[in-house]
């Protein structure tokens, strides 16, 4: 049992380097064009921030428009320190690690709210919340204004994102599997329940809700350092909205889903590019027909694992069974709907 | 003295255009229990449908109200059915799924309905023709503009007939039923699916008599005015206890205080929405379900 264990983790180690000599490569070699890296850095970030929005949205159940006051934070506290404080490439790990606290601080802030406000009044705090961060630094001269921060040095490369979202994986993964996260989920589907049998629901909370951040804090000072540049107009409506959008298209509750999330989202965003508004008109029509046919996502509510990859070729042919045998296939969807 | 009463019928003007918007958000999530993103997207469309209508009809008709009055109408139809059909196809198949899915499915409809307006209707900012005269008046030494007091008195209107509609008539006595307790209200024959629709068309009828009053004050627009207009009728209504449109009046009025008289406060005008939030974000904290929410009684 230790001895598969072992393996179990060196195997993983072997992995990591591998990708990590894939993204070196990539970045390096000039293989593929750098529009196309682009597009992945995109996704790798974009996955940071979806894992961050899905630990509140949908493994705590709580309705919350924060994250894009919380990117805002992250970006902007981390542009600030590697602009004046750490001015050098090999510091950049700091200047990430100050924007995820910052955003980590209010996310704190925001829980304290939370344990008095819930539902749909929540939603409205937080969502002042992401507002009253906007306006701020739109009147802060010291940060540029509404003109915005630049020039942000360009330190985001692709292996530090690529770092970054096998941390942020291993973190939540963790997370959900410890005492604090099954509370979360204790939270979510009973607060009453929970408390009774003393989950700590504050505590639990302001972690969750700490944890959330800091992930969404660090994908902000990613994007930042990435396109050298930030200001208050990009964490409005469309940040909000971006954010609700791959957290329920990818799946609630789900790592899976949030990188299904994240990279479906993304590439439709950075490759519909071309044709200008109509992605947009495409990309809500998409939402739609997702939320009608998976109301819980793409991937919502479970994971995908090594059984289900060795398992596929089975499932597939049970499915098709399934199918041709039609009515059975009908009841077992509505037994699994009646669960959730 | 002149400027408090100026103010105050800003004041008037402003809030009572938020609180129809803020009714009809209401209305919508007290039947149907759904946050409607699309709120300001319907309400921007009506304004490009009133703005057509109004265009078209100038050179037909010369008088300023008749134009009004049906440019009014022909936007009323037309969002009324579009609203009718966002419902049918995109909330109707979700009834049974999660409350997010509903929410996340009206995002995915605001979107559309905004960028095909910015496509067809071109991004640049238009100006609506007048539609409402105005002329200054004078009263207690303070100029008002006879289309703020017209504003009023329509909004006014409309809040009544409303208000008469859901306490006498069967439809209203129906809707109340379904919002107390759906199920309850399904036992006694009332059928939810079609006053979910009504409640729908109601709110998209709010929305353009909004919309409609709101060319009035403030002429210039753009497709992306129902972002904001969303936020601030989402706003009012939880401000005011959401489900309740005594509430929404009242949300209404108070963001429009604190939209006016921030300002004027302050020295810097751009801190109006930091001002307008942190209001908000008190009394939520001070009273969780809003001025005049009901208590949410937890059951075990």
């Amino acid at each position: 049992m230790n001895r598969n264990k072992n393996n179990k983790i060196i195997i993983n180690i072997i992995l990591f380097i591998i990708g990590l000599a894939i993204c070196f490569v990539f970045e390096n070699m000039g293989l593929i064009k750098s529009s196309i890296i682009l597009v992945i850095e995109y996704i790798g970030i974009y996955t940071i921030f979806v894992l961050g929005v899905n630990l509140i949205n949908g493994y705590l159940g709580v309705f919350s428009l924060a994250h894009a006051g919380v990117m805002a934070i992250g970006a902007y506290s981390s542009a600030l320190a590697s602009m004046y404080l750490f001015d050098s490439a090999l510091t950049f790990p700091i200047s990430i690690l100050i924007g995820g606290t910052m955003g980590m601080l209010a996310g704190m802030l925001l829980a304290v709210a939370s344990f008095k406000v819930s539902g749909d009044y929540l939603a409205i705090i937080t969502l002042g919340f992401s507002l009253i961060i906007k306006s701020i630094l739109q009147n802060m001269e010291f940060v540029g204004g509404s003109r915005g921060l630049r020039p942000i040095p360009q330190y985001t490369t692709l292996i530090y994102i690529y770092i970054c979202v096998i941390i942020a994986i291993i973190v939540v993964k963790k997370y959900i599997k410890s005492k604090f996260g099954r509370s979360i989920l204790a939270i979510r589907d009973d607060p009453v329940a929970a408390e009774l049998v003393s989950v700590n629901i504050r505590r639990s909370k302001i972690v969750a809700f700490g944890l959330s951040s800091f992930l969404i804090g660090v994908s902000g000072s990613l994007v930042a350092h990435l396109i050298a540049y930030t200001n208050p107009a990009s964490y409005g409506y469309t940040s909000i909205v971006d954010g609700l959008v791959m957290v329920y298209l990818g799946g609630v509750g789900s790592i899976t889903g949030s990188i299904i999330g994240a990279t479906v989202w993304q590439i439709l965003v950075q490759s519909l590019r071309g044709i200008g508004i109509w992605r947009w008109v495409i990309g809500g029509g998409i939402l739609v027909i997702v939320m009608i046919f998976l109301p819980n996502g793409i991937y919502g509510n479970r994971e995908l694992t090594w059984k289900d990859i060795k398992n596929l070729p089975g499932a597939i042919k049970e499915k098709i069974t399934s199918i041709r045998a039609g009515k059975a296939a009908g009841t077992n969807k509505k037994q699994k709907g009646g669960k959730q | 003295m002149s400027v408090y009463i100026q103010t105050f019928a800003n004041l008037l003007q402003l809030g009572s255009i938020y609180a129809l918007l803020a009714i009809g958000f209401s209305i919508v999530y007290g039947i149907a229990g759904l946050v409607n993103f699309a709120h300001g997207e319907i309400f921007m469309v009506s304004t490009y449908v009133l703005f057509f209508a109004a265009s078209a009809m100038y050179s037909v008709f010369q008088v300023n109200w008749i134009v009004y009055i049906l440019a009014l109408l022909i936007s009323i139809v037309v969002t009324s059915v579009l609203a009718f059909g966002i419902e049918k196809i995109a909330y109707r198949p979700l009834r049974k799924a999660p409350k997010v899915s509903v929410v996340v499915s009206s995002v995915g409809v605001g979107l559309m309905l905004e960028y095909l307006t910015l496509y067809f209707a071109g991004a640049e900012s238009k100006k609506m023709p007048v539609i409402v005269g105005s002329t200054a008046l004078k009263i207690g030494g303070a100029t008002i503009s006879s289309s703020t007091l017209v504003i009023i008195a329509v909004a006014l209107f409309f809040m009544i007939v409303l208000t008469l509609f859901l306490q006498k008539s069967r439809m209203g006595i129906a809707l109340r039923a379904v919002s107390q307790d759906e199920k309850a209200a399904s036992f006694m024959g009332i059928s939810p699916d079609v006053l979910i629709s009504l409640s729908f068309v109601i709110g998209a009828c709010m929305a353009a008599i909004g919309a409609s009053l709101y060319s009035v004050a403030y002429p210039i627009f753009d497709p992306y005015i129902g972002d904001n207009i969303n936020w601030w009728s989402f706003t009012a209504a939880v401000l005011g206890g959401i489900g309740s449109m005594k509430g929404a009046v009242l949300g209404g009025f108070l963001l429009a205080a604190v939209n006016i008289i921030a300002p004027m406060l302050l020295p810097v005008s751009s801190y109006r929405d930091i001002v307008a939030f942190a209001v908000l974000i008190i009394v939520l904290l001070i009273k969780p379900t809003g001025l005049l929410g009901k208590k949410l009684i937890e059951k075990v």
